[in-house]
């Protein structure tokens, strides 16, 4: 094998960050996220475990869901019992609440919300509008289905659910993180040409780069 | 109120006057007379608050509708002057030099019914719609329904009734089709 070949073997392993002017392409990573596979089962367990008693949410209210966050939040239902807390950069958060119906607008910077986080990293969608379009099925403008843009972990039905909902889904969450299920980072990293795909086309004016580290 | 119709009416020629409430009056007026019409009533009137400016989109006469509102605070009283464009490469005077604000309602019909407002600032720039391709949305003619089936993944599964036979069926059944709409000056 000669250098030509190296060389285009290694273009292909890197991100084109094609919707960057040419000038800033060298500013961000080109890099394709990798799986993290558990490095050791009793190990991982553990650390399950304690990840599941500490969730950090990402406080970014996309839709009509965020009402419900609110007194979730507060005194009424009170969050933080269940060792759950909202942060207000997806940097520090481990958890992304998607409330609602998702714009075009709004998937671009939830995808870059998203891929910000550090893993492990779940994702709750809460309202019908994420799971099949809800009552804006036939909108021009808002998604029908979230999985085909980011991993979902959790749904939550309901046209808004009640914060006791999102205390039951809280808890579903918990019991899958537990049980070593909640794997949708690793799945984006699977699938990340067929999320990149979806998500390319119906952003049209891509001018971010194609993971955000 | 009766008196300020008739200033104006002496004024330019009105189409139409409608008094809906004690506080809130409709006129429509010429497309070229427009910004006589609300330079008057925001100088010499007291009309200085530009509420909004909307769009209605008559497919079947193939013409737009804007309405500007304006309000007074001293009598309290909310006054819409409408305006009739032709629908086809839809222009408008911009009055973003009467109301500065008005360049972020211009902006939205812009994007959303395609009317052009030249020398607007900013009027060719997206508002909600980032990179949109197709034909503007809020008009009429355009089938979002076909077109989210088109571009969004349906969850198979999902049922639904037409609304207008469902609640023909559960809640009206004396329903009698509704005539349409009729502008003021019909």
């Amino acid at each position: 094998m000669n250098r030509k070949h190296i060389d285009e073997i290694e273009k292909q392993m890197k991100l084109a960050n094609e919707g960057l002017p040419e000038e800033e392409r060298k500013f961000f990573a080109d890099v394709i996220p990798t799986r993290v596979d558990p490095f050791n089962k009793y190990w991982e367990q553990f650390l399950n475990w304690a990840r599941s008693r500490s969730l950090w949410m990402l406080a970014f209210g996309t839709g009509c869901g965020a009402t419900e966050l609110r007194p979730l939040m507060t005194s009424r239902f009170d969050m933080a019992r269940f060792g759950i807390f909202p942060r207000p950069t997806p940097r520090q958060a481990s958890v992304f609440v998607v409330g609602g119906y998702a714009s075009i607008k709004t998937i671009k910077r939830i995808i870059r919300s998203y891929e910000q986080m550090q893993g492990p990293k779940y994702v709750i969608a809460l309202g019908s509008c994420t799971i099949n379009g809800g009552m804006y099925y036939d909108s021009y403008n808002t998604i029908n289905r979230l999985d085909y843009y980011i991993p979902v972990d959790v749904y939550i039905a309901g046209c808004m659910p009640r914060p006791e909902a999102l205390i039951a889904g809280f808890n579903r969450l918990k019991e899958k993180i537990v049980a070593g299920e909640c794997e949708g980072m690793n799945e984006y990293t699977d699938k990340f040409d067929w999320f990149k795909k979806n998500q390319k086309e119906i952003i049209k004016d891509w001018n971010m780069p194609d993971y955000n580290w | 109120m009766e008196q300020l119709v008739k200033r104006i009416n002496g004024m330019i020629h009105l189409k139409a006057y409608n008094r809906q409430r004690d506080d809130l009056f409709f006129i429509t007026v010429e497309k070229s007379q427009l910004e006589l019409v609300l330079s008057h009533l925001k100088n010499n009137e007291g009309f200085t608050h530009l509420a909004f400016l909307q769009a209605v989109d008559f497919l079947e006469d193939s013409k737009f509708q804007l309405t500007y509102m304006l309000y007074n605070y001293d009598i309290r009283v909310n006054l819409g002057v409408k305006v009739l464009i032709g629908r086809d490469k839809a222009e408008m005077t911009s009055i973003h030099k009467l109301w500065a604000h008005a360049w972020q309602y211009q902006r939205e019909l812009h994007e959303l019914f395609g009317i052009n407002f030249p020398g607007s600032p900013r009027v060719e720039e997206s508002f909600v719609l980032e990179g949109w391709e197709e034909m503007p949305p809020m008009r009429r003619d355009f089938d979002t329904k076909e077109y989210s089936e088109r571009t969004f993944y349906q969850r198979p599964g999902r049922s639904t009734n037409d609304p207008k036979e469902y609640m023909k069926e559960k809640m009206y059944k004396n329903y009698a089709a509704s005539p349409r709409i009729r502008r003021d000056d019909e």
